[in-house]
C-alpha cells in the first residue's frame, strides 16, 4: 500500500435505500487497503449504525439531505467521518449506553451509537447544533500489542 | 433494490419465519410486518431460521425487542436459529444471547416449543 495519505469524499442523499450503497462502498475500500474480512464487517456495520442515525434522528427521516462521508487512509489507519447538517445533538448530554439496562427494558433503538464503539477502535462524536454533526471512526491495521511487535521488529 | 425477503412455514402450531438478505434501517419494516401479521392471527409461537442472512445491523434486532415483551405476555416465544458467526456477533456485542433462545438449527427450536 502506498505510503501517501488517501482521501474520498462522498456525498449521499439521506435515504435509508442507500445504506446498501454506503455498506458496499465502505466495505469495498477497507478490504483493498488490507483489512482482514472480520474488520471489514465491523468498519461496514458500524457505519452504517452512524449513517442510519443520521437518516433517522439528525433529519427526522427528512429524504434527501446530504450525508457527507469522508474516507481516509494512511499507513496505520482508517478513519470515516461522518456528517449531517441536521437538528444535532448534546452528545455530552448523551448517556452512557448500558446494554444490560436497554435490554432489561427492551426498549427499542439507541443501540447503534454501542455497536459502533464496540466495533471500531476509536470513536468521536462533535455536534455544533444547526450547523453539523461529526461522527469520527476509526480502525486501525495494527492492534496495540501488534503494533509493539511491529515495532520491535 | 429488493435485499430482504420472508418467507413463512408452519410446523403444527409453530410458525418458522425464513429471513433471506441484508436485514437494516431500510428492510427492518418488512420484518416487522412479517411479525405484526403473525400476532395479529394469534400466532406466538414463532421460529426465525437466519440461515439465509447476510447481514444485520442494530435495527434489525431492534425489530425483535420490540416484539418480544407482547409475545411472553401471550405465552409465546421467538427463538432465533442457524445464524452464522457474523451474525452472531452482532447479537452477541448486544448481549442477547442473555435474553432470546438461540439455537443451533430449526428443528430444535421447534422441538423445544412443543416439550
Amino acid at each position: 500500500m502506498s505510503k501517501d495519505k488517501m482521501k474520498y469524499q462522498l456525498k449521499i442523499p439521506s435515504i435509508t435505500d442507500n445504506l446498501e450503497l454506503i455498506r458496499m462502498i465502505i466495505s469495498t475500500v477497507a478490504e483493498k487497503v488490507g483489512f482482514n474480512p472480520d474488520d471489514v464487517s465491523k468498519i461496514e456495520l458500524a457505519v452504517d449504525e452512524a449513517c442510519a442515525n443520521v437518516i433517522k434522528h439528525a433529519y427526522s427521516k427528512n429524504q434527501l439531505q446530504p450525508i457527507d462521508l469522508v474516507i481516509e487512509i494512511d499507513y496505520k489507519k482508517m478513519s470515516i467521518v461522518v456528517t449531517d447538517h441536521g437538528k444535532g445533538f448534546d452528545f455530552t448530554k448523551m448517556p452512557q449506553t448500558d446494554v444490560k439496562e436497554y435490554l432489561a427494558e427492551m426498549r427499542v433503538g439507541g443501540l447503534g451509537i454501542y455497536l459502533m464503539k464496540a466495533l471500531m477502535d476509536e470513536v468521536e462524536f462533535n455536534s455544533h447544533p444547526g450547523m453539523k454533526t461529526q461522527v469520527k471512526m476509526v480502525k486501525y491495521f495494527l492492534k496495540n500489542g501488534e503494533l509493539e511487535l511491529a515495532k520491535e521488529k | 433494490m429488493e435485499s430482504f425477503e420472508v418467507t413463512k412455514k408452519h410446523d403444527g402450531n409453530v410458525v418458522v419465519l425464513n429471513i433471506k438478505g441484508y436485514l437494516d434501517a431500510h428492510t427492518a419494516p418488512m420484518l416487522e410486518n412479517g411479525l405484526q401479521s403473525l400476532i395479529d392471527q394469534g400466532q406466538f409461537r414463532i421460529v426465525v431460521n437466519f440461515k439465509d442472512l447476510i447481514y444485520i445491523s442494530s435495527a434489525g434486532l431492534g425489530v425483535f425487542m420490540g416484539f418480544i415483551e407482547n409475545i411472553r405476555n401471550n405465552q409465546g416465544d421467538i427463538k432465533l436459529t442457524n445464524m452464522n458467526p457474523k451474525i452472531f456477533r452482532v447479537f452477541d456485542l448486544l448481549g442477547f444471547p442473555m435474553l432470546y433462545d438461540i439455537m443451533e438449527d430449526e428443528q430444535q427450536a421447534i422441538t423445544k416449543f412443543n416439550s
